[in-house]
Formats: C-alpha cells, structure tokens, sequence
C-alpha cells in the first residue's frame, strides 16, 4: 500500500536486444511461437571448449543506433544498452527535446561490463606493452559506462546509476529506479541491463564451474529450465530498457502505458558465492517482500516469469520458494522461464523478463518454457510447457537470482487507472 | 617509411583520421585542425599512437603537443622517420 505522498510507477517504453530478435514486436512475437535463439558459438574458436553454445544476437547493426566514432568508443555492452535505450525512449514516444532533461535519469545493471574489451586490450599488453593500450581503454571498460552513454548520447542529467547484483542486475536495476521515482528524485527512468559476455574467458570460466549446459549437438535443446534432463545454463547476449514514469508524468502527455511497476523485493541468502540456500528461504522473502510492497496477495498472483537457468539447484530451489510464498495457489499459477528460449544474459536477462511480463500484462498471453519434455518430481508446477498460453494477466512476478546470493523480485501489475 | 612520397604519408594519416574520428575523408585536407574535426584529448591520444604504431616512430609528448593540424602531422613523420 503506497502512502499518499509516494508516486506511482508506470511502463511506458520498451527496447530489446535479444538473440530471437531485436525490437519489442520480433521479440514478443518470437516468446510467443516459442523460438529458441540458441545455437553454436560464432564468435570464436570453441574447439577446446567443452560447452560451445550461446544465445548470441543476430542481425545487430550498431551502426543503426550509433555512429562509427561513438562506436568505437563503446564496448558492445554499452553499445546494446544505448541502443535498447534508444528503442524504447521511441517506443515510449518521449520527446526529449521537450522534457527537463534533469528530471529523467538511467538506472542499468551489468554483470561484468567491457569484458572483451578488457580481454582485447590485455593481449595487447602482453604482446606490446603499457604504452600501447587505448587511451579508450578505462572508459570502455567500467561497468557503469552503458548507463554513461546512454545520457549522453540522449542528453540525460537525472540521477545515473549502475547496479550490479550478477544475474539479478536487471531485475534489481528497475527495482532500484522504481524507488527513485517512488521517492520523487526524478520523473522518467531508463531502467534495464546490458551484458555482452560471450568471449572466451567468461565462456571458459562458466565452464570450468560445471554450470553450462554441455549439450553441444542440439543447441536449441540444450536450455531446458525445470526438465528432468536439464544440465546448465546457456549464456547469451543482450539489452533490454524499460521507460519508467510517474504515473503524473505519464497521464500529463498522454503515455501508453503497459503496466505499473507495484512492488520490488531484495534480499541476500547470505549463504555461497554461486550456490543458492537449499531451502529458497531468503529467495522466498524477496518474493514475499514485493508482494506486501504491492499490496498484493499471494493468491492474486496470475503469472511468474521464473529465474529458471535450467541449473539443477536453481529450477529446484526457485520451485521451493514459489511454493514457501504462494501455498496451494502455486499450483494454478502459470510459472514459465523464457531463459529456454534466449539463455541467460546476465546483467540483462532480468530487464529482459520484466519486459516479458510488462506484454505478458498488456496482451493477456503467457510466453512457455520450450523443451520441457521430463517432468522433475522436484518441479511439479505448471510450467506452460512448450506453448504459449491465453492467458489474463493482471499481476506478474519476475525473481531472479545471482551468484552471491542476490534475490530481486518485481511486482507488475496491471494498470487500472 | 623514409622513402614514402609526402602524398602516401597524407594518404596514411587520413585514413587514419577518418577510421578514428568517424569523419569522412573529403573533410581532412592538410590544413585541417583537428580541433575542427571535434578530436578531444583522448582522441588526440589515440591519433598519436596510432601514427607511432604504423610509421614505427616514438613521438614524445612535448612534439605530440604540437602537432595541431593534418600538415603538422605529416610534416613530423616526414622529419623523423
């Protein structure tokens, strides 16, 4: 319940770079027919790998969004933030020209930010020396730069800031902008995540954790969240800003608006830097904590749009705080992982999520969870396997999870005036 | 290098400039500043390096100040290496 003097949240803007297609409508249109964005890895040599596989984006054009000087300057990361940025400030319709430019602020999340970049300019290092790293080198690198570039490519001066909670950046990007306007410290936010992560250390170092998924031959199989036969996750690429408004700046232009952003749970397991806690508890707090924000009650959950890597302790454990939070109802809510069609992107696959539940609330379908194939005693909710499902939404969860135990959970819901 | 016409060193520069600062050729003459073709410092940190890396010359900072102008450019590479 919002006290009076809180300001409520609305979506009006949605930007995507995802690996099943770039812009909000591809996008949606793609979760909807359940098609998988995954396949080898073309960026490099994987020969030696032992997983070779990756959602990677396909047809991006930066030179679409950017010109070939500020292209240079950005490592894709901060490239995919300006660009999904880009999409949705003209999805929003918000002419920035007529708006204070103070009062409109970025909130991004990132994982590991300029991680190529940083790989590219330390070869460099080794093979020519101090005196041969870019000028750029810094600037490219830190993980704040896609909220950066964003302002200044779009002129934005409110407040700037960049989360960074692993696989729950994005998640916890718009739950930290959606205070922000709560509190009144701006107007619009940009709010999402960017990750560009598919280079050979990262891959390398997912590896030798055991927590990819090594089904190399069927690439489009291989992500397979809450299945019986699920091996890992899949990494992928990509960016998704959502426009964040007051719901008083919103109406004053006359916005769309997707749905409202009602409540935002966090919380910490406390517990291993990669391993969730065995029983869900504090991932169940998160979740119980944005409902309570939301005014909402576990039972008038309609849809959650899962964490759902396809990791065997994550489909588990998320399943055991579904059920901590919602009881019985867990059993009639549509629970589905989009992460089987796009991979895990990191840093973005939580504003990639909302923004799948933000069109899960306007057009009243649930996107599925693809190759579910062998139910897994200890997943026994209703994943909306394989086919997208009809169904009205009025209030949607998003939880993510990331290594150190950072629990994000949003709260959406649908706007009624 | 010491043996490249002033032409192929102009040649050399420009297409540097133009892969760098994202300009078109037709804008960088010898005369150009590259204040006027919107380089900041770490553009202009970036240009030296590049000139030292492909005419395999070390310029030091006290002559890279110096050097504020296409023709400037090409005149110091001419001269040193």
């Amino acid at each position: 319940m919002l006290p009076e003097n809180k300001q409520r949240v609305v979506i009006t803007g949605l930007g995507v770079l995802s690996p099943i297609g770039i812009g909000k409508e591809d996008y949606w249109k793609a979760l909807l027919q359940g098609k998988s964005g995954i396949g080898p890895v073309t960026r490099f040599d994987t020969s030696s790998f032992d997983s070779k596989i990756a959602g990677e984006l396909k047809d991006f054009a930066p030179e679409q969004f950017l010109d070939r000087k500020e292209i240079r300057r950005m490592d894709r990361f901060a490239q995919f933030g300006v660009a999904a940025a880009k999409l949705a400030v003209g999805d929003a319709a918000l002419e920035i020209d007529k708006e204070n430019p103070e009062d409109i602020g970025v909130v991004m999340g990132s994982g590991i930010g300029g991680i190529e970049t940083l790989c590219d300019q330390h070869n460099i290092l080794l093979t020519k020396g101090p005196n041969r790293i870019s000028p750029l080198f810094i600037p490219m690198i830190i993980s704040n730069m896609a909220a950066g570039q964003i302002a200044i490519s779009l002129g934005l001066k409110g407040p700037n800031i960049t989360v960074v909670t692993a696989c729950a950046s994005g998640t916890n990007a718009i739950g930290e902008a959606y205070l922000m306007l709560r509190r009144g410290a701006a107007e619009v936010i940009l709010a999402g995540g960017a990750e560009a992560p598919i280079v050979p250390v990262a891959m390398a170092g997912f590896c030798s954790m055991k927590a990819m998924s090594t089904n190399n031959d069927e690439p489009q199989r291989a992500s397979r969240p809450f299945d019986r036969n699920r091996d890992g996750f899949v990494i992928s690429e990509g960016a998704g800003v959502m426009v964040l408004e007051t719901l008083g700046h919103a109406s004053a232009r006359g916005a769309r608006i997707y749905g409202e952003v009602a409540g935002y749970g966090c919380t910490a397991d406390g517990y291993h830097i990669t391993a969730p806690e065995p029983e869900g508890a504090e991932a169940a707090r998160a979740i119980r904590i944005a409902l309570e924000d939301a005014g909402i009650s576990p039972d008038q959950v309609d849809y959650i749009n899962a964490h759902g890597t396809s990791t065997g302790l994550n489909d588990k454990i998320e399943t055991m705080a579904i059920k901590k939070v919602l009881g019985d109802h867990a059993y009639r809510t549509p629970v589905s992982s989009i992460k089987s069609m796009i991979g895990h992107s990191l840093g973005a696959a939580g504003a990639l999520e909302a923004i799948a539940c933000a069109l899960s609330i306007s057009t009243g379908w649930v996107p599925p969870t693809i190759n579910y194939e062998q139910p897994d005693l200890e997943c026994d909710l209703d994943y909306v396997p394989n086919q997208a499902r009809q169904c009205p939404v009025r209030v949607a969860v998003s939880n993510s999870f990331g290594f150190g135990g950072h629990n994000g959970v949003l709260v959406l819901k649908k706007f009624e005036g | 290098m010491a043996d490249l016409s002033d032409q192929a060193i102009f040649e050399k520069v420009r297409s540097i400039i133009v892969e760098q600062l994202g300009v078109e050729e037709n804008a960088v003459a010898l005369e150009t500043s590259f204040e006027a073709l919107n380089a900041d410092s770490l553009d202009i940190v970036e240009l030296i390096m590049a000139l030292e890396e492909t005419f395999g010359m070390e310029i030091p900072d006290e002559d890279a100040e110096k050097i504020l102008t296409v023709g400037a450019a090409v005149e110091y590479i001419k001269a040193n290496s």
